[in-house]
Parts: C-alpha cells; sequence; structure tokens
C-alpha cells in the first residue's frame, strides 16, 4: 500500500492543478467583467445595482453666450443616441431638444440656445399624466414609462415648454437603451442611460466635443461639481421662472 | 287622485327604427374604421401634430360629454327642484345621459394613441390627475344614474327616488366641474388657465343637453306618433333660453378677464380679432347663432309660438356650441406657447417662431367624431325597444293637472 501511493500523488496534484487552471480561466473573465462595471458605477456615485436617490439632482447650465448660431451639433448627437428619424412632415416630427432663436422685443439683443425637457421639481408633465406614466426619478429626471403611456397627450397639453411629443408614425431603427413606441408620448430623458454609468448626455458631449463649452452638465445638490460651482458665480435664469417650475436646467446671459 | 304616466316601449318595427339603426351602425362602422387606420398608420394621417395636440376627435368627445351631464337636468328638475312637471320627462333624460356619456368616451378612447391600452387607464391611477379623477366621475356617472333610473321605474324603489336624484345632480355638477378643469388646470396655456372654466363647461352643458332632449323628444314622438304638447315644450325652451344667457355671461366675463390681463391681450386679440376661422366661429359660429338667433326664436312674440322654433333654436344651440368648442380648444392652442416672455422668437427647429400654429382637420378625426352621435344614438333606440322610457301621450291634455306646477 506504501509502495503504490507516490505513484496516485502526483496524478492527484496534476488533476488538482488542472482544475484549478480552468476554473480560473473560466471565472477570471467575469471577475474582470465585473470589476469594470464597478468602476464605470463609481464615476456615476451609484452602484448599478441600487436605486437612484435624491442625494443627487441632475441639472444642466447652458451659457447662452457660448451656444453658436448655426450650430446644431446637440440635436444631431440627440438623434444619433437616440434613434431619432426624420418625419413625413416636420409639424408630427419628435423633438427631444431644438435650437430657438432671440431678440430682445426692448434692446433687440439676439441669442441663441438650445431648449430641451426642463425637467422641473414640480414636472406639470407628471401632475396631469392619468396613469402616472409620466413621473420624476428620485435624482430629477423626468420620464416617461412608455409600457404604461396611454397617449392621451395631456402631458403635451400640460408642459409649459413644448418639451414633448407624441410618435405619430411606425418607428424604424429604434435603439435598444432608447425605448421609444408609435402612439407614446417622449421627450429628453437626459440619457439616462449614459449618466448612470457616469457618462454625459450626448448632447453635452457634443458641444464640448466641438469646444464651444455652451452646456455644463453636473450634480445641482454637491457643491463641489462644476455646475453648482459656476451657478454660485455667475446670474443664471430658468425659462419662464414666474410658474415656479424650478427647472434643473438653467440659462447663463438670457 | 294621483295621474298616472303611462310609458311604453318602442315597436321597433318601423322603416324609420330600421333607418336609424342603420345610420347609426355606418356612423359606428366609419369610426372604427377611422379608429383601426390611426392605430395602424399612427397619428400622422390625422390634422393633429405636436403643436395642435388635440383635435376634431376631442371636440365631438367633449360636446357629448357636456351634452350628457346637461340633459340629466330634465330630471334633475323633476326630482331635485321638484317640479312635477318634467317628471313624464326624467326616464328619457337619465337614459340619454348615459348613452350621450358612452358616445363621448369611445371617441375619447379611440383617439389615444395607445387605445389597446384601456386597461391601463382603469388600473393605473396618478390621483393628482384631474383626468383620472374624470375616469371616476364618468364611470360613477353612469353608474349612479343606471340606479337613478332603476329607482324611477320601480315601484317599490320609488321612495329612494329623490335621493337617488339629488346625488345625481350632485355628481353631474362635480363631473362637469372635472371636465371644465382639465383645461382650466393647464398653467401654461393663456387662453385655458382659469377657474371660469368650470362653471362655464357647467352652463354650456345646461344649454346643450336641453337642446339636445328636446331635439331627441321632437323626433321620437314624430317617429313613434306620441302625442306632444306644445305646453310640454314651452317650459323646456323658455329655460334653455336662460342657459344660452348663462353661456354667454360666463363667455363675457372670461373674455373680459383676459382683456384686464395685459399678458394675455395677445390671445384676446387672435380669438376676437385676428384669428381667422377661430375669430369667424366665435362671432359668427357662437355669438350670432349659437346666441343671438336662439334668444330671438326663443323670445321674439312673432317667433316663439311655432315648435319650428324650438328646433331651429336647438340647432343653433348645437351649432354655436359646437363652434365655441373649436374656437376654445383649437385655438387655444393654435396660439403658440410664449416660452419666452419679451422675446421675439426669430428661428425655432419646433414652430416656435410660428405665429400660429395650423389645424386642418382630417377626414379620420371627422369620422371617428361622429361616430359618437352613432353610438349615442344606437344606443337609446336599443334601450328604448327594450325599456319603457317614453310616455304613451304628452299631449297637454293627458299629462295632468298635477304635473302643471
Amino acid at each position: 500500500m506504501k509502495e503504490e501511493t507516490p505513484i496516485q500523488s502526483p496524478k492527484r496534484r496534476d488533476f488538482l492543478k488542472t482544475t484549478a487552471v480552468v476554473a480560473g480561466m473560466t471565472v477570471a473573465p467575469g471577475v474582470l467583467l465585473h470589476s469594470f462595471s464597478q468602476v464605470n458605477a463609481a464615476d456615476a456615485g451609484k452602484p448599478v445595482d441600487q436605486p437612484v436617490t435624491d442625494a443627487v439632482r441632475w441639472g444642466m447650465l447652458i451659457d447662452t453666450a457660448q451656444c453658436s448660431d448655426g450650430c446644431n451639433d446637440c440635436i444631431n448627437a440627440c438623434k444619433a443616441e437616440h434613434g431619432l428619424t426624420e418625419s413625413v412632415r416636420p409639424e408630427i416630427a419628435p423633438q427631444w431638444i431644438r435650437k430657438v432663436g432671440l431678440k430682445d422685443k426692448l434692446t433687440g439683443k439676439t441669442y441663441s440656445l438650445p431648449v430641451l425637457c426642463q425637467h422641473c421639481e414640480n414636472p406639470p408633465c407628471a401632475d396631469v399624466c392619468p396613469t402616472g406614466a409620466s413621473f420624476k426619478r428620485a435624482d430629477g429626471v423626468v420620464l416617461v414609462d412608455r409600457h404604461i403611456c396611454i397617449g392621451c397627450r395631456y402631458c403635451m397639453m400640460a408642459c409649459p415648454y413644448k418639451a414633448r411629443s407624441l410618435v405619430h408614425e411606425t418607428l424604424e431603427g429604434q435603439r435598444p437603451h432608447s425605448p421609444r413606441g408609435k402612439g407614446t408620448v417622449e421627450g429628453c430623458n437626459l440619457c439616462v442611460h449614459r449618466i448612470d454609468h457616469g457618462h454625459l448626455p450626448a448632447c453635452v458631449e457634443a458641444c464640448q466635443t466641438t469646444g464651444h463649452q455652451a452646456m455644463l452638465f453636473g450634480n445641482l445638490k454637491d457643491p463641489n461639481s462644476d455646475i453648482a460651482k459656476k451657478l454660485s458665480q455667475v446670474q443664471s435664469t430658468a425659462l419662464r421662472p414666474d410658474m415656479r417650475l424650478n427647472p434643473g436646467v438653467r440659462y447663463q446671459g438670457l | 287622485m294621483k295621474h298616472a304616466i303611462s310609458y311604453h316601449t318602442l315597436a321597433g318595427n318601423s322603416p324609420g327604427f330600421y333607418g336609424l339603426l342603420g345610420a347609426a351602425a355606418v356612423l359606428i362602422l366609419l369610426g372604427l374604421f377611422a379608429s383601426y387606420n390611426m392605430e395602424h398608420h399612427g397619428h400622422t394621417i390625422t390634422g393633429m401634430t405636436n403643436q395642435i395636440v388635440w383635435g376634431m376627435p376631442h371636440i365631438f368627445a367633449i360636446f357629448l360629454i357636456l351634452a350628457a351631464s346637461g340633459v340629466l337636468n330634465v330630471a334633475s328638475i323633476s326630482s331635485v327642484f321638484r317640479k312635477t312637471f318634467y317628471h313624464p320627462l326624467a326616464r328619457l333624460s337619465g337614459l340619454l345621459a348615459i348613452t350621450l356619456l358612452i358616445g363621448g368616451l369611445s371617441v375619447l378612447v379611440l383617439d389615444l394613441g395607445r387605445p389597446d391600452r384601456l386597461v391601463v387607464a382603469m388600473t393605473a391611477y396618478n390621483f393628482k390627475s384631474i383626468f383620472t379623477w374624470n375616469i371616476f366621475l364618468y364611470n360613477g356617472f353612469m353608474l349612479i344614474v343606471a340606479i337613478y333610473l332603476w329607482f324611477m321605474m320601480e315601484r317599490r324603489m320609488e321612495r329612494y327616488y329623490p335621493i337617488a336624484g339629488m346625488v345625481a345632480f350632485l355628481w353631474r355638477l362635480v363631473l362637469t366641474t372635472g371636465t371644465g378643469s382639465i383645461f382650466g388646470f393647464l398653467i401654461a396655456r393663456e387662453a385655458y388657465n382659469t377657474a371660469l372654466l368650470a362653471p362655464l363647461f357647467i352652463s354650456l352643458s345646461l344649454s346643450l343637453g336641453l337642446a339636445v332632449f328636446l331635439l331627441v323628444l321632437i323626433i321620437d314622438c314624430w317617429e313613434t306618433h306620441c302625442p306632444l304638447g306644445e305646453g310640454i315644450l314651452h317650459r323646456p325652451k323658455t329655460l334653455m333660453g336662460i342657459f344660452v344667457g348663462a353661456v354667454f355671461y360666463f363667455v363675457l366675463v372670461y373674455h373680459l378677464t383676459n382683456l384686464y390681463i395685459t399678458g394675455r391681450h395677445g390671445v384676446e386679440y387672435f380669438i376676437l380679432v385676428g384669428g381667422g376661422i377661430y375669430t369667424f366661429l366665435f362671432w359668427v359660429g357662437y355669438l350670432v347663432v349659437g346666441t343671438i338667433l336662439p334668444l330671438l326664436l326663443i323670445y321674439y312674440p312673432k317667433f316663439n309660438q311655432t315648435r319650428a322654433s324650438i328646433i331651429a333654436a336647438s340647432v343653433c344651440i348645437i351649432v354655436g356650441g359646437i363652434s365655441l368648442l373649436y374656437v376654445f380648444i383649437i385655438g387655444g392652442q393654435a396660439y403658440p406657447l410664449q416660452i419666452f416672455p419679451g422675446m421675439e422668437v426669430t428661428a425655432s427647429g419646433f414652430f416656435d417662431d410660428a405665429k400660429v400654429h395650423t389645424y386642418i382637420p382630417s377626414h379620420w378625426e371627422i369620422m371617428l367624431g361622429i361616430s359618437g352621435f352613432g353610438i349615442a344614438a344606437l344606443l337609446t333606440a336599443m334601450a328604448m325597444k327594450i325599456l319603457p322610457f317614453l310616455p304613451r301621450s304628452l299631449a297637454d291634455a293627458a299629462v295632468g293637472p298635477e304635473f302643471t306646477d
């Protein structure tokens, strides 16, 4: 019996070694990927497996002095990101973000600025929605749940900024991260699929890429964020401030 | 001794009856065809856009909903205000209240972007929304009026009849307040954002409801050869004139208020002076045809003695009501939102620079809207065939002295 043992021991060791190597090769990529996702999640300040909280309020500051008249990069980026296509008639085309040219009636000063869902603290669209499909996330992002939107368009009637559209036509080329559906209402979602993973909204990223730096995005509740610091230094305003909706989107120089 | 009123069901074998059923069925089929196409192709085939969000279907739907709550007034006058003169007409009044409401709600539902999600609307609620409250108000109204009708028709329940009448009357006031508030709560739209819309809609419902009721009554009696006395038409006609005056009062206050508020001068100028079709429909459709003409037909001694003048006045009130709703609902959206006060919009990718948003109603919308009348007519005719809603005689002598309070 004693003589046989040395013969069997190396075999068992080999087997254990081989098993360990195979198991390691199988599990390691998963562990590696998991650690990558954790890194991305950490950038957003929220692990992906946890719900959003009101510790964050996402907001945007648009500097009208930096927004170039004729530049539509933010709009094009939005269209590409969410798969928004042209419509047969412009009146029915979905608009998540649009450029507007303004002229002060008194002074004659002109402005160019993008207008999107203003992500109000007290959104009228969510107030009037009969099914609760229009809702505000804890972090201030106003969204439409396409699964329970019945297409009544009451939110479109209620929105003071005309920031919502009904999908009037059959859709093609939808993006998995941006669910859309004929007969339901949609609007800017601040690229939740991006910001939840620590990335900027597509429009902000495009604006920064072109070097205009007209759009600043960040956490309004974090006093150390760039947007909070800038808001504390410069004069900014909301669209229709008389309605006291406290939008998350602010305009500088308007 | 109490004078018993004898009711009867429709024989249901006349060419007129089958003609009505056939016409209603055709309207319903056309409406369903329109709805199928709107569902299949999307709202792109309609005249509604991202600027004019609500269109013709909503005008027909709101007309029918207002008429439904208003038509119940005939029964309410009988049981709440104890004007027994109206008692013989109460059953028809309750029936029309239900059928007109079903017609209006059907149009509203079939216009939804996702009508297949009706079950979602009936199960997922946001109680801050006046729309949600209206879902309860509409369904509750149908249930309460059905019970009211049951108490009316069932001798054993007769003692509860006044209570049911009172509940139905109060409910209908709340319901029309809710319908008006759908617009009244829209803070961003200058044409809408006012609490005046609740009493305006209530008064409009009373005049439209009575106009629809008198037309249906005259047509029914003509078709069934039921004697209809001039006396029994005289009082509702006079009351209808008062309701027309009430609508005018609220419309006047609404516009005077807006004219007083500097920020609303733009929308007022648009509706009253420079709005094209909306200005025309306001002055001619609503004011001349829908208000002045019926008041002349009702109160001017030269006209107000004939049945033809009652029919003409009722038709004018309906035309005026639809005109007013068109001006209000479409005109209120055609005038652009003021997102940038003090600024002139020089360019926009989404029609912010438009002086007025254009709207051309499509035939699909009109087909869907009119089908609401078809649904109401079909349900009314079938109900009258099954249950006794109409008195055998409405001749002045047959109605009896206790009904002439």
